[in-house]
């Protein structure tokens, strides 16, 4: 066949066409959303002159109109920019309050460790959870105590010695270095307590190995703990009145979480509980103190729970603002807990059931382990509003970060026309900072949980 | 094998108490037993220290001379009143700010979260920024950040300027123009009253109508002619008795014209924009969660997109949207006890604040205290939960 005879076809390629006009890039798209419609262009003016009026002078206020550095007033005063050096000056004092300056390696050393406890608990490939949450939950709150306060509680009566001559009778003085006094208290009390719950216990039909296992476990945990507050380390004590800044935020937001979690956890089972009384007191408490506002639970901590006690028991100002927030904490905790304790589905409890777990193991083998996991980022969420109210405490004359920055404008030296702003400005971005990566964290885990091919 | 064994007398408690109706009777003995003995040991150990401490105990407080000024007050109040008026002037400041929050934090709320959802990048976004930047920030942070760095940054009176003519903001509050009244002021007021309630009477009968015969009246017009124009009329029939009152400079004063303190609006300022930022979110989930089909439906009907928006897709998200935005309520109204940090005299701040310090009655004061605001909370959830079930679906 001879191909020259086809006259039809081509021997030589197609001009190229032009490319088509593109619809469907980043550009036109963003050019779709901005300007589609009359409106729409309105809003994109709108919207950018908002932009234009916060954006720049921001801008300028932060870093180019600013001072960066200085010893006094006097050479941020010719500036309308934020006066930096004000900060410098008065980092310490946001950061520690009045802790003294040759002890500030406690506080450092309390930072450190929790930040090395939270990470990897955070992370949810990272090994060891239960110890780590063990680690961070009973043992960092000690580790903090004695370092924070000096320890040495110098304790000399623990149960016996508050209604007998204790001392009279089993003498005092050191052995090992702890005081004899106390520590022979100690054990006769938990020796006198094990027996009589160990007979409640028997008559209630209860199981008498495990019963003596919870009581040895309660006890020496609470040895431990005294253990480690007792003695004298040779740390100076720090009263609490000098604590103040971060310190303070951390110290309220720590104690927190950490007692409202198992509280929170003991509340919404109560709630959930089949027993009338028990539910009842449960939802009381609960609802109480939810529907009050903080402000008047710290200030019934501070002035109202005092009236209550003893005479003679005295209570540190820190130490009842504590008090006040593990009660609301514990109360919203509640509320979070119960939400995962509903998604649970019936048929876990009725499997359960079937094998013959009783209540606790039901409970805290099956029920508690999913219905937590559900709930993390609810958790994260209730932490996020703990860390936002702790700055409530400055109410009851507590001097967080937000105090000691209040107290800070007051000082003549630093008295400008920017000096509340550039401090706002700077305590801002440390709120900010914790609050929003806590919120990104709590979304993150929620996608975790929520992801196809789990649960 | 099994063999009857005569068990031994423990062993048949133990049984007994085996029985877990017994066991949770049992229990709940003595939670209640634990709860009453230590709010006894309460109660006995307040008596003692009330004793030693000897302060009073009673609410005879209320009816004593207070002995302390207010800088803001919706009812007369002087120093020379009792504790009781106090109670009340803080009370009222509590509702007023607490009702103007919910007002401004509803509608930035809704605004924003419709602006979060505009498919306007740009709008999208900057909505976006506003519930990052206020949600992440402590409510008591910006109430300071309004009062001492907004607020207190303003010019004195003297060196202030007027904007829009007649509003002055100075270190010292806000001078707006004030109403005076002349005799038969009341009488436009009585007008104005009568035209709002009869346009309101005239849009339920006309929405009734459209319901029963499908005939659509334009009873809009008529409320708006009616608002505008019946107090009109009845301003040029009773000769102008209304004028408006213009602060003005004197010296270092403003005379005229009324002040809004800077307390009060840092905390309303504060309140609201806070508030509003979980508002938009609540909103913006509300509006999300109605499915896409609801609104292909109703355009596949021939709705048009407002009517798309106003019949089909608003009342779905509504059902969503009010049971949270309740609690958002209550935490606003709760959170305006954070006025005590600036000194702005609500409830809290005159009550458990000032006349605690005073009468040292702490138990007294804030177990009231705390009744008054779970009163307010209880009614406002009530109130909420009605309209809730309006809203909900009916039959279900």
């Amino acid at each position: 066949m001879n191909e020259n005879s086809r006259a039809f076809v081509r021997t030589e390629l197609a001009p190229v066409e032009p490319p088509p006009f593109v619809t469907d890039n980043a550009l036109a798209r963003l050019g779709r959303g901005l300007f589609a419609s009359p409106l729409n262009v309105f809003m994109t003016f709108m919207s950018g002159g908002i932009i234009a009026l916060i954006l720049p002078p921001a801008v300028r206020f932060l870093f180019l109109d600013a001072t960066w550095e200085g010893s006094s007033r006097d050479e941020c005063l010719p500036n309308a920019g934020a006066c930096w050096p004000f900060i410098y000056a008065k980092i310490g004092q946001y950061i520690y309050g009045f802790y003294p300056v040759a002890e500030r390696w406690r506080p450092n050393a309390v930072f450190a460790l929790g930040a090395l406890l939270l990470v990897p608990l955070l992370i949810p490939a990272a090994p060891w959870k239960r110890m780590n949450s063990l680690l961070f939950f009973g043992i960092y709150p000690v580790i903090s105590f004695v370092l924070l306060t000096g320890g040495n509680l110098e304790l000399h009566a623990f149960l016996l010695g508050r209604f007998i001559d204790w001392p009279a009778i089993a003498g005092s003085g050191l052995v090992f270095g702890l005081r004899w006094d106390f520590w022979s208290d100690f054990v006769a009390s938990a020796v006198i307590i094990t027996l009589a719950a160990s007979a409640i216990g028997a008559v209630f039909g209860a199981e008498l190995r495990s019963l003596l296992h919870a009581m040895l476990g309660l006890f020496l945990s609470l040895a431990a703990v005294l253990l480690a507050s007792d003695p004298d380390f040779g740390l100076r004590s720090v009263e609490t009145r000098l604590w103040g800044g971060f310190l303070i935020t951390m110290v309220v937001a720590v104690t927190g979480i950490v007692v409202s979690l198992p509280l929170g956890i003991l509340l919404a089972l109560g709630r959930r509980s089949r027993l009338p009384v028990v539910r009842l007191f449960s939802i009381i408490f609960i609802e109480f103190w939810r529907g009050v506002p903080v402000i008047t639970v710290l200030f019934f901590a501070t002035y109202m729970l005092p009236l209550f006690l003893p005479r003679g028991l005295h209570f540190d100002t820190l130490l009842r603002a504590l008090v006040g927030v593990a009660l609301f904490s514990a109360a919203y905790m509640a509320e979070v807990v119960r939400g995962g304790l509903q998604a649970i589905p019936r048929g876990q409890y009725e499997a359960a059931n079937a094998l013959g777990l009783g209540y606790w193991r039901t409970m805290s083998l099956v029920i508690l382990p999913q219905a937590l996991a559900l709930v993390v980022p609810g958790i994260v969420n209730n932490f996020i509003g703990l860390f936002k109210d702790t700055t409530l405490v400055l109410i009851v004359a507590i001097f967080d970060l937000l105090g000691q920055l209040r107290a800070s404008f007051s000082d003549p030296n630093w008295s400008t026309p920017v000096t509340a702003l550039t401090g706002f400005a700077f305590a801002g971005m440390i709120y900010f900072t914790f609050c929003f990566a806590m919120s990104r964290y709590a979304l993150f885990v929620e996608r975790r949980v929520s992801a196809p091919g789990r649960g | 094998m099994a063999e009857i064994v005569d068990r031994p007398l423990l062993g048949r408690i133990g049984s007994f108490f085996a029985d877990p109706r017994v066991r949770g009777i049992a229990i709940q003995f003595a939670l209640l037993a634990g709860v009453i003995s230590l709010g006894w040991l309460f109660y006995a150990n307040a008596r003692q220290n009330l004793a030693v401490q000897n302060t009073a105990t009673g609410f005879g407080f209320f009816w004593e001379t207070a002995g302390f000024g207010l800088s803001q007050s919706l009812i007369p109040y002087v120093e020379s009143a009792s504790y009781g008026r106090a109670f009340l002037v803080g009370l009222l400041n509590t509702l007023l700010v607490s009702a103007l929050g919910i007002i401004f934090a509803t509608i930035i709320g809704f605004a924003v979260g419709i602006a979060r959802l505009s498919s306007n990048v740009l709008l999208a976004r900057l909505a976006g920024a506003y519930v990052e930047a206020l949600r992440n920030l402590p409510v008591l942070f910006q109430i300071l950040f309004w009062y001492l760095a907004v607020l207190g940054a303003m010019p004195s009176a003297s060196a202030s300027k007027p904007f829009l003519g007649a509003i002055y903001f100075t270190n010292r509050g806000v001078l707006l123009p004030q109403f005076t009244f002349e005799p038969g002021g009341a009488t436009v007021f009585g007008a104005l009253a009568a035209a709002i309630l009869l346009s309101v009477t005239l849009g339920i009968r006309a929405g009734r109508r459209r319901a029963r015969t499908g005939i659509r009246m334009p009873w809009r017009r008529y409320a708006v002619l009616l608002i505008f124009g019946l107090p009109a009329v009845a301003f040029i029939a009773t000769g102008s008795p209304v004028s408006l009152e213009l602060p003005e400079l004197r010296g270092f004063n403003f005379v005229g014209g009324t002040r809004v303190t800077p307390e009060f609006l840092a905390l309303l300022f504060a309140l609201s924009t806070y508030t509003a930022a979980f508002i938009a979110e609540i909103v913006r989930a509300g509006f999300l969660a109605v499915p896409r089909g609801q609104t292909e439906a109703a355009v596949s009907l021939g709705l048009r997109r407002r009517a798309t928006l106003r019949l089909v897709v608003t009342p779905q998200a509504m059902r969503l949207i009010v049971p949270p935005l309740t609690s958002q309520y209550l935490n606003l109204t709760k959170n305006s006890s954070l006025a005590a940090a600036i000194g702005y005299p609500d409830f809290f701040y005159v009550f458990a604040g000032t006349t605690l310090n005073q009468t040292g009655q702490a138990i007294e004061i804030i177990a009231v205290t705390m009744a008054v605001y779970l009163t307010i909370s209880l009614l406002t959830a009530a109130f909420m939960n009605w309209y809730n079930r309006a809203v909900a679906l009916k039959g279900s």
